[in-house]
C-alpha cells in the first residue's frame, strides 16, 4: 500500500510539472490574472525555425602587429563564443566573415542589448599597486602646474572665476598652503579613502584623462584611472586613483570566478553580491609574493582600465583568493563573471549593424520535419499495439507522457528547439519504448515459465528494473560527459538526451507499473493481453 | 505475436567469422576515407561563401528552390526582415569552384526583374560555424565517455567486460564513419550529434545482454560459459530486435519524410543503429567470452 501511495504522489507531481511548463505552448496569451513571475517562458525556436537577430562585430586590429592579426581574430572569436555560451543563449551562430568581421546570430527576437554590452567588453583584468602618498602628491603638484597654463584648453575655464576658497574644504591641507591656483587638486576631492571627482566635472575630467597633451605630463610608469560608476546612483562622485602602470598580476592566471552574496556579518556590504576570484598555482604564488612585499599599501583590481576596488593589503595573502566588492547589482556581477571566465579579448571590438533575420529553413522543410516526426511516433505506437496488444496501449500511454515531459523539460531548461533537435527527440521516442519492451519481454518469459499473471508482472518489473537502470545509467554517463566537456550545441544535445532517458525510465518503471497494477493484477485476471 | 521465439543460435560458434566481418568493415571504411583524401566535413566545419543580395519582389522560398535546382542543396538562405522597403537576403554556401558565378547567373536567369542593377551587396568568405575546436571537443568527449563507461561496467560487472564494451563502441563509431565516407555524406553538426547518439544507443543494447549473462551465470553455475553466453543472447534476442525495430521505424520516418536537413542525421543513425545492434549481439559478448576463456587457459597452465 505504501508503495502505491508514493507512486501516486510522484505521478501527480510529474503530471503537474509537465502541465505547468507546457501551458505557454497550449495557451499563447498569458491570462491577466496570472502574474508574470510564475508564468513559464515559452519554448524558444532556433534560427532555422524562427530566425532571430544578427549583430555585426568588428575586431579593431590597428594596434595589433601584422603577424599576430590572424591569431588575434581567432582568439576573439573563441572568447565571444565562450561569452555567449556562458550567457546562456542556446544555438547561436557565430562566424568570421572576411578578415576581421564577426557575425553573430542569436535566435529569437528579444532585446539583445545586454548580450551586446557583454560581447563588447575587453575584460582585461589587472592588479596594480597604488602610488605611495608622496608620489601621489608630487604628481598632483605637477598636474596643477600644467593646468595653470592650459586651463581653457580643457574646458575647465569656469574654475578661474570661482575663488579657491569656495572649494576650500575639498582641498587637502598640504595643498592649501601652495600659492598657486591648484586647479587639478580643485577638480578632485580628497576624502578619507582617496580622491574622487564630483558629478559636475565627471565628463570633462574623462576628456582630460584621454587628452594626450595632458597625459604627457604623467611620468612614465604612472597612471591615473577612474573608479567604477555607481549605476544605481548616477549623480554620485567617481573615485580617482593614481597608480603604477605595471600590472602585478593578470587575469590569465585566473582559475575561477563566481558570484557570491555576502552574509549578514559583513555590516558594510550585508546581502550584497560580490565576485570571488581564485587564481591558479602560478597566480597564487605571484599574489602571495606581491601582497607579502607590499603590506600597508593599496592594491587596485582593474578591469578594462576601470578600478573596481582598491583595498589595503593588511597581510600576506596565501591560497590565491581575492574578492571584488562594490556597489554591484546582481546582474552586473553575473555579467562580469561571464567575461572574466571567458577570458579577455586580444583587441578591442566595435559593434556594427544589428538586424532582424528570418528563419534559415523554408516552410517546406519545417513542415516535412514535423510530418516525419508525427508519422514516426505513430509508427512506433502502432507497432507496439500490434505486437503487445492491450499491453501495447500501456506503452503508448507511457510514450505520450514522455512526449509531454520532454517538451516541458526543454521549456524548464530554457532550451532552444531546432529542426535537428526535433529529429533527435523523435528518435528518443523510438528508444524510449525500450524500457517497456524490456519489461514486457520479461513478463512474457515469466508467463511462459508457468507463473501466475500477478507473479509474472511483479517479477517482470523487478527483474527488468535492474537492467533498465544499468543500461540507462551508462547512457546518462555519456550525456554527463558530453555536457561537461562540450560547449554550445553539444551541451544542448546532452541535455535533450538526459531528459529523454530520465523520462522514459520514469514512465516505464513507475507509470507502466501503476497501470498494470490497477488494470491487470488487482482484477485477478488469469489472462494477460501481451 | 512473437518474433524470434525460442531461438537457439550458436552465436559463440560464429564469433571468429564475425570478428573477421567487423575488421573487414572497418578496413573498407578506412580505405574509402583514404580514397576520399580524408573525412569530408560540411560548411558547419569548413566555412564557405557568403553573399548578400538585394532581390526585390523575390520570396525566400523561390530563392531556395532556385539554388537547390542548380545543385546548392545545403545553401542557407536568410531574409533580413527589419528592412521592409527592400528584400535583402543572406546566402551562405560551401565555396565550390565558381560557386559565386553560378549563383549570380542563376539569379539573373530566374529573377530578371530583380537583378537589373548591382544586386550583390556583399560577397565574402565566411568562416565555419563550429570550427575544428568543436570537433576536437566532441572527439575528446566521446573518448572520455567511453572511458567512464568502461569504469562503470568494471564496477558493476568485471574489468574485461568493460574493455569489451568499450571496444564494441569504438567499433560502431569507426564503421559508421567509414560508411558515411562511402555514401559521400559530409560531416556537420547534426551528423556529429547522430554519432554521439549511436554511442549511447549501442552501449544500452550491450548492457542489456551483459545483464542477462550475469544473471544466467548465477543460475546455471554448472554449465560452461560458452553455453550460458549463447543462452543469454538468445533469450534477449527478441527484445534486442524489437527495440531496434521501433528505433529504426522512428528513424525511417525521418529518413523518408524528414526532408533534406534531417536526411544526413537520419541516415547516420540508420547505419549506426544497425551496426550498434550487430556489435551488441555478435561482438561485445564474444570478446568477453574470449577473455574469460583465455584467462582460464592461462590459470590451467600454471
Amino acid at each position: 500500500m505504501k508503495k502505491s501511495k508514493y507512486r501516486a504522489l510522484s505521478i501527480t507531481i510529474f503530471l503537474l510539472l509537465t502541465i505547468y511548463f507546457l501551458t505557454p505552448l497550449l495557451i499563447s496569451e498569458r491570462p491577466a490574472f496570472i502574474s508574470e513571475k510564475i508564468w513559464p517562458s515559452k519554448l524558444k525556436l532556433g534560427l532555422d525555425l524562427q530566425g532571430g537577430s544578427q549583430i555585426d562585430l568588428y575586431v579593431d586590429l590597428t594596434n595589433v602587429p601584422q603577424k599576430e592579426q590572424d591569431s588575434a581574430v581567432k582568439s576573439a572569436l573563441e572568447v565571444i563564443r565562450n561569452r555567449i555560451d556562458y550567457f546562456g543563449v542556446a544555438e547561436p551562430s557565430i562566424q568570421l566573415v572576411g578578415e576581421n568581421k564577426i557575425v553573430i546570430q542569436l535566435p529569437g527576437l528579444d532585446d539583445h542589448e545586454r548580450a551586446k554590452e557583454l560581447i563588447g567588453k575587453t575584460a582585461l583584468l589587472e592588479f596594480k599597486l597604488l602610488l605611495q602618498d608622496e608620489e601621489t602628491k608630487s604628481l598632483i603638484n605637477r598636474l596643477d602646474s600644467y593646468l595653470e597654463n592650459n586651463l581653457d584648453k580643457h574646458n575647465f575655464g569656469d574654475l578661474k572665476e570661482q575663488s579657491p576658497t569656495s572649494t576650500l574644504e575639498t582641498i587637502s591641507d598640504s595643498l592649501q598652503t601652495n600659492e598657486k591656483d591648484n586647479f587639478f587638486s580643485r577638480i578632485i576631492y580628497s576624502g578619507g579613502d582617496g580622491y574622487s571627482v564630483s558629478n559636475n566635472y565627471k565628463e570633462d575630467f574623462k576628456k582630460l584623462l584621454a587628452d594626450s597633451s595632458f597625459t604627457a605630463n604623467i611620468p612614465n610608469g604612472y597612471q591615473i584611472l577612474l573608479g567604477k560608476e555607481d549605476k544605481q546612483n548616477p549623480s554620485s562622485e567617481i573615485p580617482v586613483y593614481f597608480l603604477y602602470n605595471r600590472a602585478e598580476l593578470e587575469g590569465k592566471y585566473l582559475s575561477e570566478a563566481s558570484v557570491r552574496i555576502s552574509g549578514e556579518s559583513d555590516f558594510r556590504n550585508a546581502n550584497k553580491p560580490y565576485i570571488s576570484l581564485k587564481f591558479n598555482r602560478e597566480g597564487s604564488r605571484i599574489f602571495e609574493r606581491v601582497t607579502g612585499s607590499n603590506i600597508n599599501r593599496r592594491l587596485a583590481i582593474v578591469l578594462d582600465n576601470t578600478v573596481y576596488v582598491a583595498p589595503n593589503i593588511n597581510d600576506r595573502i596565501r591560497g590565491g583568493e581575492a574578492q571584488i566588492t562594490g556597489n554591484f547589482t546582481l546582474e552586473e556581477c553575473n555579467d562580469l563573471v561571464i567575461v572574466l571566465k571567458a577570458g579577455n579579448l586580444p583587441a578591442p571590438i566595435s559593434i556594427g549593424k544589428t538586424s532582424s533575420i528570418g528563419p534559415s529553413l523554408g516552410a517546406d522543410s519545417i513542415r516535412s520535419g514535423l510530418k516525419a516526426g508525427i508519422l514516426g511516433t505513430l509508427l512506433v505506437v502502432l507497432f507496439m499495439i500490434i505486437y503487445y496488444k492491450a499491453s501495447g496501449i500501456n506503452a503508448a500511454i507511457a510514450l505520450s507522457l514522455n512526449i509531454g515531459f520532454i517538451f516541458a523539460a526543454l521549456t524548464a531548461f530554457k532550451a532552444t528547439l531546432t529542426l535537428p533537435g526535433i529529429a533527435g527527440i523523435i528518435l528518443t521516442f523510438g528508444m524510449a519504448v525500450d524500457a517497456n519492451v524490456l519489461i514486457f519481454e520479461r513478463i512474457r518469459e515469466e508467463i511462459a515459465a508457468g507463473k501466475t499473471i500477478r507473479n509474472a508482472v511483479d517479477n517482470g518489473f523487478s527483474r527488468a528494473t535492474v537492467t533498465i537502470l544499468d543500461s540507462n545509467i551508462t547512457t546518462l554517463i555519456t550525456a554527463a560527459i558530453l555536457y561537461q566537456f562540450g560547449t554550445g550545441a553539444i551541451r544542448g544535445f546532452a541535455v535533450t538526451l538526459s531528459i529523454g532517458i530520465i523520462s522514459s525510465m520514469f514512465t516505464a518503471i513507475i507509470v507502466s507499473n501503476a497501470i498494470f497494477d490497477n488494470f491487470v493484477t488487482n482484477t485477478q485476471r488469469d489472462k494477460l493481453s501481451i | 505475436m512473437q518474433l524470434l521465439k525460442d531461438t537457439n543460435i550458436d552465436f559463440m560458434g560464429i564469433r571468429k567469422i564475425c570478428y573477421f566481418i567487423s575488421i573487414a568493415l572497418i578496413l573498407i571504411g578506412f580505405t574509402s576515407i583514404a580514397a576520399h583524401k580524408g573525412i569530408k566535413y560540411n560548411i558547419d566545419f569548413t566555412g564557405g561563401l557568403m553573399l548578400q543580395a538585394e532581390l526585390n519582389g523575390v520570396k525566400a522560398e523561390q530563392l531556395r528552390v532556385t539554388l537547390s535546382d542548380i545543385g546548392f542543396k545545403d545553401a542557407e538562405i536568410q531574409q533580413i526582415t527589419d528592412d521592409t522597403n527592400t528584400d535583402l537576403f543572406i546566402i551562405k554556401t560551401s565555396s565550390t569552384e565558381n560557386a559565386s558565378e553560378k549563383i549570380k547567373k542563376a539569379l539573373k536567369e530566374n529573377f530578371p526583374e530583380s537583378t537589373k542593377g548591382n544586386f550583390i551587396k556583399q560577397e565574402e568568405e565566411v568562416g565555419p560555424k563550429a570550427g575544428f575546436e568543436m570537433r576536437n571537443q566532441a572527439i575528446r568527449a566521446v573518448f572520455i565517455s567511453i572511458f567512464f563507461i568502461l569504469l562503470y561496467i568494471w564496477i558493476r560487472f568485471k574489468f574485461s567486460w568493460g574493455v569489451s564494451a568499450a571496444a564494441a563502441l569504438l567499433h560502431d563509431t569507426l564503421i559508421t564513419i567509414g560508411f558515411l565516407s562511402i555514401l559521400n555524406v559530409e560531416i556537420g553538426m547534426t551528423v556529429l550529434a547522430a554519432l554521439l547518439t549511436i554511442v549511447g544507443y549501442s552501449i544500452n543494447d550491450t548492457i542489456v545482454i551483459f545483464d542477462r549473462i550475469r544473471e544466467d551465470l548465477k543460475i546455471y553455475r554448472k554449465e560452461d560459459e560458452y553455453r550460458i553466453f549463447n543462452r543469454s543472447i538468445n533469450s534477449t534476442l527478441s527484445r534486442t530486435a524489437i527495440t531496434s525495430i521501433t528505433t529504426l521505424l522512428a528513424d525511417l520516418a525521418l529518413l523518408i519524410w524528414g526532408g533534406p536537413v534531417i536526411r544526413d542525421f537520419a541516415l547516420t543513425l540508420f547505419i549506426g543503429i544497425i551496426i550498434g545492434t550487430y556489435s551488441s549481439v555478435f561482438i561485445a559478448s564474444s570478446l568477453v567470452l574470449d577473455t574469460v576463456v583465455a584467462y582460464k587457459n592461462r590459470s590451467k597452465k600454471k
